[in-house]
């Protein structure tokens, strides 16, 4: 474990070496691309992590995501956009969950682009609550494919922020904010 | 429909355009009956706002008759109403502070991305201003839609007139505001520089408040003329020496709140990725800053200064340690339009506010392009310009 002088959370460090315990903090990494990010949305942690909890109700928010298939409680399959007007698919298993709290995930070894991560929620008295998601990835295809997912908006960081902020524009006002003029724009925008 | 759309410096053209569609569940469609062009509008014009695409459709001051509305509207078909230029969600932490502009949700997730870049946090929505706050269509056309029209638009009582209440939507809240922000003390003297339509509502309102004294700064004498007339004295800082005129005016004391409604004109958006583009104009840049720098250095020790003024970015020679020497407070901000609104319509009902005597055009939207070009090449003249779809002859001055 690298030695910490602050309180700073481990995904906003200089040092590599924390970020990398901090990969290996996680109960099974899956890459070793740490993003984190946290959000405060004016809503109980019970009804946020309800919402979240139920994943087939993912692409509600998450855009990039075309459907989140669930076999059993604990297995989920996805189906993501990819650059190119391609797919990609994986299997993910909850590694830990505990209710109201935390739910922490990790992709099948195989997966088109492994990651793995976690999602907290913790109360933040009359603001609401305050949700943490730190996620592990590889990116795809090395470098050239992360520059490649970057230009094509679909790097899993640039995503994951906007979906959490999707998720409170959704859970504070009911709807996602658009600022299309025509059902055509907003469907060329979500493509 | 018919709307105004930008293409580039200089360049504005009525356009045939999709109209707007029920997008989401909170959403109304307006149709236009009266919508202004702003002072703000002519920053777009003058291509110094970046985040701008062609085809954007202008506009944010506007009102007109609710034509649809998606099932989560509180709006009803028919009624008349008046849309506050900030979107704003009513449902999130600054929202229930009544701090629309700050609004977390009415910015779409994407775009939050630039205003996190530059600002440190994105700010709200606004309509028909650049992709930076939104990209959302402005209303300077037939048709508009409304996002969150639960919580923005206010429905016009019987017996108004367009113009008597199109204003609320921006500059007369944003005038109010900047009074609001100056802390005004019963017997203050209060100096206002800029005598645009927000600099006159900073007066008006001013007074309201309990100002004793307010000094309107202006170089266009048609502009001071109207200042003069809700009882404020004027410098015109072509005549006189401004700095020397305020000391000389209080006693050598200094304005006790001091507004600045000037802000960036044309030159001053330094937003990080058009510094290069500015650079060979910098001298210019900075000097546009003028006007704030100016109300600080004269504003009296301990005093406050407000600023209304647009700014977009990082500026040069900003008097600090005058500012901090003195003691000075600065409040800024985009209006929070909707927490003003309804005492503001009440104030206009009673006829404590004056907003008719802005107006000095009133032109078709086909006509819209020459709005833009008058209203940009005589400042002096061309106090407002207000747009009607539904006219159909070209301009008419206001008598």
């Amino acid at each position: 474990m690298a030695r910490r002088n602050d309180d700073a959370p481990p995904t906003t460090s200089k040092s590599q070496e924390t970020r990398d315990s901090a990969v290996q903090a996680l109960p099974e990494t899956r890459g070793d691309t740490l993003f984190g990010r946290t959000v405060t949305i004016n809503r109980s942690r019970a009804e946020l992590y309800e919402y979240w909890r139920d994943f087939a109700r993912l692409p509600t928010f998450m855009e990039n995501v075309v459907r989140v298939d669930v076999p059993s409680r604990e297995l989920s399959h996805w189906v993501v956009k990819a650059p190119g007007g391609k797919t990609v698919e994986w299997d993910a298993r909850i590694t830990e969950e505990k209710d109201g709290e935390l739910i922490a995930w990790a992709s099948s070894g195989d997966a088109d682009v492994p990651n793995g991560g976690r999602i907290e929620f913790q109360d933040a008295g009359t603001r609401g609550t305050i949700v943490t998601a730190t996620i592990v990835y590889d990116p795809p295809a090395g470098v050239l494919g992360k520059l490649i997912a970057k230009m094509f908006q679909r790097e899993p960081a640039i995503q994951a922020r906007r979906d959490l902020r999707r998720f409170k524009q959704l859970m504070e006002t009911g709807e996602v904010a658009t600022s299309s003029r025509t059902r055509a724009q907003l469907e060329e925008e979500k493509a | 429909m018919r709307a105004l759309t930008w293409h580039g410096k200089h360049d504005v053209r009525v356009d045939t355009v999709d109209d707007p569609e029920i997008l989401n569940p909170r959403d109304a469609i307006i149709k236009i009956t009266s919508t202004a062009i702003c002072g703000s509008d002519l920053h777009l014009y003058d291509g110094f706002i970046p985040t701008m695409k062609a085809g954007d459709i202008l506009g944010h001051e506007f009102m007109g008759e609710v034509v649809e509305t998606g099932p989560g509207s509180t709006l009803v078909k028919g009624q008349r109403v008046v849309v506050p230029f900030t979107i704003a969600c009513g449902s999130c932490y600054h929202c229930g502070k009544h701090q629309y502009s700050a609004c977390d949700n009415g910015n779409p997730a994407d775009n939050q991305d630039i205003g996190m870049e530059l600002y440190g946090q994105p700010m709200s929505g606004l309509f028909g201003y650049s992709h930076l706050t939104g990209g959302y269509a402005g209303g300077q056309a037939e048709y508009v839609r409304v996002p969150f029209s639960d919580v923005g638009p206010i429905v016009v009582p019987e017996g108004l007139d367009d113009d008597d209440v199109l204003f609320l939507s921006d500059i007369l809240p944003t005038g109010w505001q900047a009074a609001e922000n100056a802390d005004i003390e019963p017997g203050d003297t209060v100096a206002v520089w800029g005598c645009g339509p927000v600099g006159l509502f900073a007066v008006q309102s001013a007074f309201l408040m309990g100002a004793a004294r307010v000094i309107a700064i202006d170089h266009f004498p048609r502009r001071l003329e109207l200042a003069r007339k809700f009882g404020a004295q004027t410098i015109n800082f072509e005549e006189s020496k401004t700095y020397e005129a305020l000391m000389e005016m209080t006693g050598g004391i200094g304005p006790d709140a001091v507004i600045d409604a000037v802000g960036l004109e044309a030159h001053g958006f330094f937003v990080d990725n058009v510094i290069d583009q500015v650079k060979a104009s910098l001298f210019l840049g900075t000097d546009r800053i003028h006007s704030i720098r100016q109300a600080i250095v004269a504003c009296r020790k301990g005093g406050r200064v407000s600023m209304p003024a647009v700014y977009g970015g990082i500026v040069d020679k900003f008097p600090l340690g005058a500012f901090m020497e003195k003691g000075l407070t600065l409040k800024t901000g985009q209006t929070s339009v909707q927490h003003y609104m309804p005492a503001l319509l009440n104030a206009i009902v009673e006829g404590k506010i004056d907003t008719t005597f802005l107006i000095s055009h009133r032109m078709s939207l086909e006509d819209a392009p020459k709005g833009y070009k008058m209203f940009h090449d005589n400042q002096n003249e061309v106090t407002k310009v207000v747009l009607k779809p539904g006219f159909t002859e070209t301009a008419v001055a206001a008598e």
